[in-house]
Order: C-alpha cells, then sequence, then structure tokens
C-alpha cells in the first residue's frame, strides 16, 4: 500500500520535465522526421530493393524466383574465383593503406602539433591531397605511373605500372596513402590538441623521456580520435571504387569489390547476381565495423559529444 | 612559477593553458629537426600536384621528357580542355549544377535534423544519431544498381536528378554529422534569453539561433559541396553523354589534342581547372575545413 503510494508521489514530482520532455519530443520527431523519410527513399529503397532482386535470376525475358542461388554462386559456385579474389583485394588494398596511413598521419600530425611560423599554410597545403577529386587524383598517379612517367624517371626503372598485378597494387596503394594520410593527420591532430601540457610537464617532473611520454601519454590519449580516423577510413577503404576503376579498370586482379558489383551489373547486365555481390558486400563492411567497433571500443557517436566539450573550453 | 601549483593547474586546465601550448614547446624540440619534419610534409603533399601543374604547362612533345620545370611554358593543353573535342565547359556545368542541388537539399534537411539533435532532448536520440552514422557506411554499390534500373525504367538516366538523388545519400548524413557537433557548440543561454525576453521558440531559432549559425552551416556547405563535386562512381553510371556528366567522368575520359597523343597533357590541365576552386576554398577556409572536419570525423 505504502509503496504504491510511493511511486505515486514519485510518478508526480518529476511531472512538469517530463512534460517538456514531451513536447520537445514531438517537435524533435518533426524535425528529425524529413530527413529520415529522405534517407529511407535513397537508402533503405534501394537495399530492400537490391536484396530482393538477389533472389531472381538473370535470363532473359522474364526473371526467375532462384532463391540464394545467386549467392550460392559468388560464395563457391562460378563466380567464386572472381568474388573471393575482389574481396581479398579489397581487404588486402584496405588493410595496407590503412596502416600506412596511419602511421604517416601519426607522423605528420605529431610534427604539425609543434609550434611554428607559417602554420596556416602548412595546413592549407596538407588540405590540398584531400581537396582534390579522387578521379583527379587517379589521372595524375596513373599519367607519374607510366612507363615514361616521372615514377620511373626518378627511380631509374622500366616498370608497366599498370600492366601486371603487384605494379598496379603498389600504384594504387601509393596514390590513395597519398590522398589520405594528411586527412589522417588532421584527425589525428586534432586529437593531439586536446591533451593538456600539464600532463607533460608532469610525465617530465617525474623522469619521463621524450619516448615514453610518446607511449604512455600521447598514444593512449589520441587513442579515441585515432580509432574513429581508422573506423572512417576502413568504410571507406572497403568500398574504393574511383582510384583502381581508373587505373586498370580493374584489370589484373585489381577489381575492387565495389568494382565487381558495377560491372555485373550494368556491363554484363545481370541485376540478380549483382544485388547478391552489393548485399554480400555490405555485409562484410558491415561485420568488419562491427568487429573493429567491439573489439576496440570506438564509440563514433560519443566522439562528437567528446569534441563538443572541448569546444566549450 | 612554483611547482607545488602544478597539480592543481594540472587537473583544472583553464581556458589560458590551450594558447600557452605552443610556446612552451618550442623550446622542446629542436629546430632543425622541425623544419626538416615540416618540408617533408610539405613535399609529400604538394609535389604531385605540383606535378600536375607542369605537365599541364608542357606541350605533346615535351611532357615526356620529365623536367620538372616546363622548358617551353604553354597553354596550348588549356586550349584544348576549352576547345570543342572536349565538353568540359559543360561538365564544369554540370558539376555545379549537381554539387549545388545536393549542397542544398542536404543542408535544407540537415540543419533542421541537427537542430533537433543538439538541441533537444528526446528518446532514441542516439539512435537516431546512430542511423545517420549507419548511412555514411553504406556502400554506395548497394544503393546504385537499384536506382540505376529505377531511373532506367523513369528515363532519368543522363540527367541531373539520377546522380543528385543517390548522392544525398552521403551528403545528408555527412551535413546533419557535422551540423550537429556545430550546433552542440553554440552559445544557446542567447536562445533561453530569448526565449525569456518573449520570443517563441521557432522566433527564437529564426532570429538568434539562425545568424549564429551560419559559420557552421556554411562550414557544412563547403565540406558537402566539396564531397558531392569529387563524386564519381554514381556519375560514371548515372551520366552517358556530355550533356549531364560532371568534370570528375570527363576528365577520366578525356581526349587529347589529336587522336594520336596522349592526352596527359590535356587531363593535367583539366585536372588544375577542376582543383583550383577546391584549393582557392581551401586556402581561405582552412580554419573552418578543419574544425568541421574534425568534429564531423567523416570525410
Amino acid at each position: 500500500m505504502t509503496v504504491t503510494i510511493d511511486r505515486a508521489a514519485k510518478a508526480r514530482r518529476p511531472r512538469r520535465p517530463a512534460e517538456a520532455r514531451e513536447s520537445d519530443g514531438r517537435l524533435a520527431f518533426w524535425l528529425v522526421i524529413p530527413s529520415i523519410v529522405v534517407l529511407g527513399l535513397v537508402i533503405l529503397y534501394p537495399v530492400i530493393a537490391s536484396i530482393v532482386r538477389s533472389m531472381f535470376g538473370d535470363g532473359i525475358g522474364e526473371s526467375p524466383f532462384v532463391g540464394l542461388q545467386n549467392y550460392a554462386n559468388a560464395l563457391w559456385g562460378l563466380g567464386a574465383a572472381d568474388f573471393w579474389g575482389a574481396t581479398g583485394f579489397t581487404y588486402f588494398v584496405a588493410a595496407v593503406t590503412i596502416v600506412l596511413e596511419t602511421l604517416i598521419g601519426l607522423a605528420m600530425a605529431l610534427v604539425m602539433n609543434r609550434a611554428f611560423k607559417g602554420r596556416g599554410i602548412l595546413r592549407a597545403s596538407v588540405l590540398v591531397p584531400w581537396a582534390i577529386p579522387t578521379a583527379v587524383a587517379a589521372v595524375l598517379w596513373k599519367w607519374a605511373f607510366d612507363p615514361a612517367g616521372i615514377i620511373n624517371a626518378l627511380t631509374g626503372s622500366t616498370i608497366v605500372w599498370t600492366g601486371s598485378e603487384i605494379p598496379s597494387t603498389i600504384a594504387i596503394i601509393v596514390a590513395d596513402t597519398w590522398k589520405t594520410a594528411p586527412f589522417i593527420a588532421l584527425l589525428i591532430l586534432a586529437g593531439l590538441q586536446v591533451i593538456p601540457d600539464e600532463v607533460y610537464e608532469a610525465a617530465k617532473i617525474d623522469g619521463a623521456g621524450a619516448w615514453q611520454r610518446f607511449l604512455r601519454i600521447t598514444l593512449p590519449l589520441v587513442r579515441p580520435a585515432l580509432l574513429v580516423a581508422v573506423l572512417f577510413r576502413m568504410l571507406d577503404a572497403l568500398r574504393m571504387y574511383d582510384l583502381p576503376w581508373i587505373f586498370t579498370h580493374g584489370s589484373n586482379g585489381t577489381t575492387t569489390l565495389s568494382i565487381l558489383v558495377v560491372q555485373s551489373t550494368l556491363s554484363q547486365l545481370k541485376p540478380g547476381y549483382g544485388g547478391a555481390l552489393a548485399t554480400l558486400t555490405f555485409v562484410f563492411i558491415f561485420v568488419t565495423a562491427y568487429f573493429f567497433v567491439r573489439v576496440l571500443g570506438v564509440n563514433a557517436v560519443e566522439s562528437v559529444g567528446g569534441e563538443r566539450k572541448e569546444r566549450k573550453r | 612559477m612554483s611547482i607545488a601549483t602544478r597539480p592543481a593547474t594540472g587537473t583544472a586546465p583553464g581556458p589560458t593553458s590551450h594558447e600557452s601550448t605552443p610556446r612552451r614547446r618550442r623550446l622542446r624540440w629542436d629546430l632543425p629537426g622541425l623544419y626538416v619534419g615540416l618540408i617533408a610534409i610539405a613535399i609529400f603533399c604538394l609535389a604531385p600536384f605540383y606535378w600536375m601543374v607542369v605537365s599541364s604547362l608542357k606541350a605533346p612533345n615535351e611532357i615526356f621528357d620529365n623536367s620538372l620545370i616546363p622548358r617551353h611554358p604553354t597553354l596550348m593543353n588549356y586550349e584544348a580542355v576549352f576547345g570543342a573535342q572536349n565538353t568540359f565547359v559543360l561538365a564544369l556545368r554540370n558539376s555545379l549544377i549537381i554539387a549545388g542541388c545536393v549542397t542544398v537539399v542536404a543542408l535544407v534537411f540537415g540543419v533542421i535534423a541537427a537542430y533537433a539533435i543538439a538541441r533537444l532532448n528526446f528518446r532514441g536520440k542516439n539512435l537516431v544519431l546512430g542511423l545517420f552514422l549507419a548511412t555514411s557506411m553504406f556502400p554506395g554499390v548497394a544503393i546504385l544498381t537499384p536506382l540505376f534500373q529505377l531511373f532506367a525504367d523513369w528515363g532519368w538516366i543522363d540527367t541531373y536528378q539520377a546522380m543528385i538523388v543517390p548522392d544525398i545519400s552521403f551528403s545528408l548524413p555527412l551535413g546533419v554529422w557535422i551540423l550537429t557537433s556545430f550546433f552542440r557548440a553554440m552559445p544557446w543561454e542567447l536562445e533561453a534569453a530569448a526565449r525569456v525576453d518573449g520570443c517563441t521558440r521557432g522566433q527564437a531559432f529564426r532570429r538568434i539561433i539562425l545568424p549564429l549559425a551560419v559559420p557552421g552551416v556554411f562550414t557544412t556547405a563547403i565540406l558537402v559541396f566539396i564531397s558531392a563535386w569529387n563524386e564519381y562512381m554514381i556519375a560514371n553510371s548515372m551520366s552517358q553523354t556530355p550533356a549531364s556528366q560532371p568534370v570528375t567522368v570527363a576528365i577520366a575520359q578525356f581526349s587529347g589534342i589529336s587522336q594520336y597523343d596522349t592526352p596527359y597533357g590535356t587531363q593535367m590541365a583539366a585536372g588544375v581547372v577542376v582543383t583550383i576552386p577546391l584549393i582557392v576554398l581551401v586556402l581561405i577556409f582552412q580554419r573552418r575545413i578543419i574544425s568541421g572536419l574534425t568534429a564531423g570525423g567523416v570525410k
């Protein structure tokens, strides 16, 4: 009996804030819903359409329902060699570029975190690779990697870079690293600048050397910014299309998953099979991101909130 | 300053600690090493762009000499870019229209959604924010092929809207994400003050918040515009003729001055033309662009 009274009393007390929250909620609903509807139309609808289409065959005329046949074809049937080849290439390039870009980006951020004259100019020049359209960067690097181009001239080699698998993979990795490492550097730099100087002072007084300060202070404190940068970079690298497509048109084993999907659907006119490939690509990316977030504990949603605290200072 | 006072400032870093940071750090870093690092960064970032500019100034018979300075600089390639055999001017216009429309749509929807997420308390807020984040995870190919078929049925292939609509799938989440972090950092006490002075929520939003939000919205506009301007995959599939091709597609398919030469010089010139406006934006607004990029953490 007393318990129910208590409950009623408790329920009544926070009533006004609750009411305010309710009206907030209603307003928020009407403000957020247009964006969600728009995204539903341009993302959810096509994704569902693609999944549905992937259950149907690709013959001439009426396409019959084939269930999961398209998926089986991609995973262990006729298309398996192409599919796993593209998967392997995509993941390999993603892994190598992420490691290179993170290391180079970290080094760049550490240098840029020091005070120096001309900081603004250097930061603007760091944005140049990011601002150049990937398609233009691809054309630029294709020219640099031309057999008669500057890379061969500088290194004294005569490699036909787009002619076989390993050279074209290297060229793609170099071009992507150039384009993205500076961007990663800026993200890491933002994380570095939040670290208060006093922490370093204290460590110094305690006798920590430069290397120890880097390992024990810089790395752990910059970790959240670093992980968010790597997560977004990974999502981007796994759907790479522009660079390898302009470079080699996917020849010599440089077909990424995205290229494979577009080729199957639009060039070979197999929308059912292409839909299955698109769904598999999405599942792969999703699972990879999920493991990344789970294992490393990245919280991208909270990172926006974290940024806010830093700005308010 | 005595050491004893240090821990106190250390636990609660005041606003001044940030500004004093660079000056003190300079002393601990050996300057020659620092400048070597800075020059290395500048070369890493700018050398390829420099090569693009240099190559664009070389005539076809000189382009393969790989000299770092053009011996007989010529604007020949630029004439070819704007000449009749390439539809580059049309492509520039197409890119402007497509990226402009995408930016406007993303901002109109993004501003209201971001206002709600940044300002209002409602259940499932993190879910909504997570939803926007998740959509930016989608591989473009997952939406490209079904939309292609739909647009083919509608006769939309090779039209602007066939590129604008799919582009919204990445520009709207990007816009919401960056705007939310900008809006959260704004001085919202002013809104409360306006409410106290008798403004309705809508009035407070329009008269107080919107003007204050202009810098953040503007930065977001730049970032969304650049991402739409740089889009290639969707455009490469949806545009079939020069009538709708944006610059990224046009450059990749360029033909040279004559049928026989490699169009690298022309491509480089076109690349310079496409990149210069972006670099001007970057030079003018670098501070804002960087704060937008790092706030959103999204490309």
